[in-house]
């Protein structure tokens, strides 16, 4: 059963006296466990696409199925507990609070979610734990470096198990290396079970997703399965090889 | 949301910006401790007023001879003696509502006992006093009717001078003079404390009226029947008005005024004395409201500002939020909860400051302090109004953000 299901999902805005198409009539279906790349110029509806799928935005007309819910007929209220508990987010300016630790920053989405305080301490450190970052638990954002900090953002998207993960040009703000070593973290993820929907210009980025849809001016217009991604994780590890050889 | 982690988030928010959240209690602060100290030492002052119009005696007429004028010239009240012992007895007689007239002489001298002297004052009385004064005789006996009439050397004194006068022997049967006249003491007065003025009243001797006039105070006094002051008790449940008005047009029948001419005495009312302080601390409280309403409406102005400026800062927090799952309702309640917290905190640090003013002043000027505890609490819980009421629209415009646009915000 897909997790992600549209019906002629449409998007209009208006700006002044014109309608911004910014989708229209988009049918897709996502699979539990697929790892997409959402693909396609500025202004192609991508971002549109991936407010409607994490449920911030509403559409204008068809319907949107998460996990078999008519999300789009719900209110407010609603939404936001369908995103507390399905959806996952990562950001590309990560948006940690500065003021809170990790662990902390990590427990916000439980909190939302009425979680008893040491159910959501260990959960918490779990999550900082499946990303590599145990050993920082108490660390604030900035004194982390950006991919840790991306790192502690994806902990805060897994820990309320969501059913999809749902990342917004994850690595825009960090070096190539360190975009790979994130990729490797999500391509892990997804062999775990985890259903991961990133929105990318990079073509780079988009090698390593099993499937991936374009969009342009509102329309899919290709919607291609890569039946061998790149391995993210043997990249990095070619990289580190090249490094070592050359030190 | 859990309502704890809303006030431990709260909290937090405003441990962040410390200097900025003093400022901004500043002003609840600042209004509410004006507002405890100026109630607490106003109602301690008025306890106290009240207390000491109590100690003189209820339903009391003061009497005194008043200005006069001869050929033109106006003395000033007191100048001549114009009330008499005749004038007591006849108000006594003549006016139905009058308990009791205590006619009396007042003077000061220095009075000696054994190796001990003290300047204190000297009344001459009769025994109308007692009843009037509500003052009774702690020790020994009241002077008998006949002592008063034939103006025998017999005293009664006040404790502060029985204190000085004979530490701790018993003053009774002893004897003291008074410029240079002996007299017995039968009596020790019950303690009576300060005065409305401020006085010691337990500072005093007490002598028979026609023996304080001949041979104590009275001396070189034209008139021989002259009093220094009459009080008029009225009786219980009489309108004071209406015996002033009594006494006033048979003293002036008395005194053969012309319609033309003013009193030659005054009189005061005590009661009247009490309304119009009444009256004042009423007026008092109203302006201590419309102060106090005014500071916290500014304090929380300042409350709406700087919320309002939070929320701006705060916008891609507030994104963020919504994203992670956060209703409308919760951002609501977070950011009211700072807002209220900062009035909560506002006003309970304006009632220690305020409480320790009050107590400060009420020490230097030697009055009681009266905290009242509802003063207290309706500040506390009137500056949380204050901080849901103006941290409403800043809250208000929180929840109601986009999350694209917030979380867009730069």
């Amino acid at each position: 059963m897909p997790v992600v299901e549209t019906d002629k999902l449409t998007r209009l805005y208006q700006l002044g006296d014109e309608t911004v198409r910014a989708l229209v009539d988009v049918d897709l279906a996502i699979e539990a466990g697929d790892f997409v790349a959402v693909m396609g110029p500025s202004g192609s509806g991508k971002s549109t696409f991936m407010n409607v799928i994490g449920c911030l935005d509403r559409p204008t007309s068809g319907s949107y199925r998460l996990d078999g819910e008519l999300v789009s007929a719900m209110d407010g209220d609603a939404l936001a507990a369908v995103r507390n508990r399905k959806i996952g987010f990562v950001f590309q300016q990560f948006h940690l609070l500065d003021r809170l630790d990790a662990l902390a920053n990590v427990e916000l989405p439980m909190i939302y979610a009425d979680a008893d305080k040491k159910l959501r301490r260990e959960r918490a450190k779990a999550a900082l734990e499946r990303v590599g970052l145990g050993t920082r638990l108490h660390h604030r954002p900035t004194q982390l470096s950006g991919g840790q900090q991306q790192r502690v953002a994806i902990a805060r998207a897994l820990v309320n198990n969501p059913t999809i993960l749902l990342a917004d040009e994850p690595t825009g703000a960090l070096d190539s290396r360190t975009s790979v070593e994130l990729m490797a973290l999500f391509q892990a993820l997804n062999r775990e079970g985890a259903t991961v929907i990133i929105v990318t210009h990079e073509a780079d980025i988009a090698t390593y997703a099993r499937r991936v849809i374009r969009f342009r001016d509102g329309h899919v217009v290709s919607d291609v399965r890569q039946d061998t991604p790149a391995d993210a994780a043997a990249e990095l590890a070619a990289l580190l090889a090249i490094q070592e050889a050359a030190e | 949301m859990t309502l704890g982690d809303a006030v431990v988030s709260a909290l937090d928010a405003l441990r962040l910006h410390k200097l900025r959240s003093a400022l901004t209690m500043l002003g609840i602060i600042i209004g509410v401790a004006a507002v405890i100290a100026m109630v607490a030492v106003g109602g301690g002052a008025r306890e106290q007023v009240v207390a000491q119009i109590r100690s003189l005696g209820a339903n009391l007429l003061v009497v005194t001879p008043g200005n006069i004028t001869q050929g033109g010239v106006r003395l000033g009240a007191g100048a001549a003696s114009t009330l008499t012992d005749d004038d007591a007895a006849a108000i006594m007689k003549e006016v139905p509502t009058v308990q009791v007239t205590a006619p009396f002489l007042r003077g000061s001298t220095q009075v000696v006992a054994g190796g001990a002297n003290w300047a204190t004052s000297v009344y001459g009385i009769d025994l109308g006093w007692h009843e009037a004064r509500e003052w009774e005789v702690e020790q020994g006996r009241a002077f008998e009717p006949d002592e008063i009439a034939r103006g025998a050397q017999v005293a009664l004194i006040g404790q502060t001078v029985a204190r000085t006068l004979y530490g701790g022997a018993d003053p009774v049967g002893q004897e003291l003079r008074a410029r240079n006249v002996p007299f017995r003491v039968v009596g020790v007065m019950a303690k009576k404390g300060q005065s409305t003025f401020g006085q010691d009243q337990d500072d005093v001797l007490f002598v028979p009226l026609p023996a304080a006039r001949q041979r104590v105070i009275g001396r070189n006094m034209t008139n021989a029947r002259a009093i220094g002051s009459l009080y008029v008790k009225v009786r219980d449940g009489e309108s004071l008005a209406d015996a002033e008005t009594d006494v006033k047009a048979l003293l002036r029948q008395r005194h053969r005024l012309q319609p033309n001419q003013e009193d030659d005495f005054s009189i005061r009312n005590l009661a009247d004395i009490a309304a119009t302080r009444e009256a004042s601390a009423r007026t008092l409280a109203l302006l201590l409201a419309a102060v106090a309403g005014v500071s916290l409406a500014v304090g929380g102005i300042g409350i709406m500002n700087i919320m309002l400026v939070s929320v701006t800062e705060r916008t891609r927090e507030i994104g963020l939020r919504l994203a992670l799952g956060a209703r409308q309702g919760d951002i609501l309640r977070q950011f009211l909860f700072e807002a209220t917290g900062l009035a909560v905190i506002g006003g309970a640090v304006g009632v220690l400051i305020g409480v320790g003013v009050a107590f400060g002043v009420s020490n230097a000027a030697g009055w009681p302090l009266l905290i009242e505890p509802q003063s207290v609490v309706l500040a506390v819980v009137f500056s949380g109004i204050v901080g849901v009421f103006f941290g409403w629209y800043p809250a208000l415009r929180a929840s109601r953000l986009d999350p694209i646009e917030a979380l867009r915000h730069t």
